[in-house]
């Protein structure tokens, strides 16, 4: 991956079955810059061998996705320093989490201070509407990624007052599928499930329900428009996310996001009386 | 989706540790890939056929060990695997929050000249 700004553009490539050196693209940083770069490739091994090399095995047994966990464990360490509640939003797109967090930020004005990281593949608009509660938010445009990294994170946290801060939401890119191997440092990982997607969006994405450690039944106002099977979508979440703590909200008529923000509240306190 | 960028990764590790023992070529390059880890096999192989050229890898064999998800039965004090990933435990039939096993996402070893 690109060391420079986190994008995905593979470096080493061929045209025609020639590799290309290096290759130069263009893309926006999160404060709209545009910007031009070269991802360069190894040099290779541009020589001959005459005489034979014997084969040898190495064992690493190293994690793959190793310098993004480094960074995420920095980042936790940062988090709990800071006594700092922090959590990781994801469901597919349009499951309702801007809208969401745009509403528990209101709920929890005066009792839990918060600010948002929100990640995007383009455009500020889920930026600009939690803006309008006040709460300080950092937008990363991941341009083509789509996940955010826990390295995006530490960077886009240089631009918040952490201290000045109880909870740090990150609001990840919609995608059920990429975010769940990306740490990001966060307490919780919390997966949305909009009743307009049906019941079985829990089977269907297995990592990233297991992954969560709070699962949110959102748009209920809608179940029965939907006709959605609410017992059926709750024996499924149990059955994909054992370990998940599960609420049933309405974001819009504000059915159950109480005890969502209460939830919250209690995590921030716990997290408090344990450091 | 995020297999490219991993497969990446990978091949950038690979490449490190191949040069760090003074190697001019990989012959094989192994991984682990757990059922939960969130990677498809089908698309990494992809992506290393897409990538692998021009690399040191450009003539490996690649080879990936798929790990279950196996979980832990605190009532019965035994693992079962989740296949199909249902995480009940198929003797008592309760649920397990306790995988054991199948996030494994790993170079686990290179054959290198």
């Amino acid at each position: 991956m690109c060391q420079e700004c986190g994008c995905s553009k593979p470096g080493p490539y061929t045209i025609d079955g020639k590799p290309v050196k290096a290759s130069t693209h263009t893309h926006a940083l999160p404060d709209g810059t545009v910007i031009s770069h070269a991802h360069g490739r190894d040099p290779g091994h541009d020589h001959h061998h005459d005489h034979s090399h014997p084969h040898q095995i190495l064992d690493l047994n190293t994690g793959i996705l190793g310098g993004n966990d480094r960074v995420a464990e920095r980042n936790r360490d940062a988090f709990e320093a800071l006594n700092l509640l922090t959590l990781n939003v994801v469901s597919s797109p349009g499951a309702g989490k801007t809208t969401l967090l745009t509403r528990t930020l209101n709920e929890l004005k005066g009792r839990l201070r918060c600010a948002v990281i929100v990640g995007d593949l383009a455009t500020d608009n889920d930026a600009a509407r939690l803006r309008t509660t006040g709460a300080p938010v950092v937008q990363i445009a991941t341009g083509t990624l789509c996940h955010l990294e826990a390295g995006m994170v530490a960077e886009a946290m240089k631009e918040l007052d952490l201290r000045a801060l109880d909870a740090l939401i990150i609001e990840n890119v919609g995608n059920l599928v990429c975010p769940a191997s990306f740490d990001l440092g966060e307490a919780l990982r919390v997966v949305l499930h909009s009743v307009t997607e049906g019941e079985d969006k829990p089977l269907k994405y297995p990592p990233m329900f297991h992954s969560a450690d709070v699962v949110i039944v959102t748009k209920t106002d809608m179940t029965a428009a939907a006709g959605f099977d609410r017992e059926l979508a709750l024996k499924n979440i149990r059955q994909a996310a054992p370990r998940a703590k599960v609420f049933e909200l309405s974001s819009r008529s504000g059915d159950g996001v109480q005890a969502w923000c209460d939830y919250l509240i209690a995590q921030k306190a716990a997290a408090k009386t344990s450091h | 989706m995020h297999e490219f960028s991993i497969m990446q990764s990978t091949l950038e590790t690979a490449t490190q540790q191949a040069r760090a023992a003074e190697a001019t070529q990989i012959h094989r390059l192994k991984v682990r890939v757990g059922k939960l880890s969130g990677v498809v096999p089908e698309a990494l192989r992809f992506a290393f056929t897409a990538l692998k050229t021009g690399s040191l890898a450009d003539g490996a064999e690649f080879e990936i060990e798929e790990v279950p998800a196996v979980c832990w039965c605190a009532n019965c004090a035994a693992e079962f695997e989740a296949t199909r990933l249902n995480y009940e435990c198929p003797r008592c039939h309760q649920l397990s929050g306790d995988l054991r096993r199948g996030l494994e996402l790993e170079l686990t070893a290179l054959e290198i000249s």
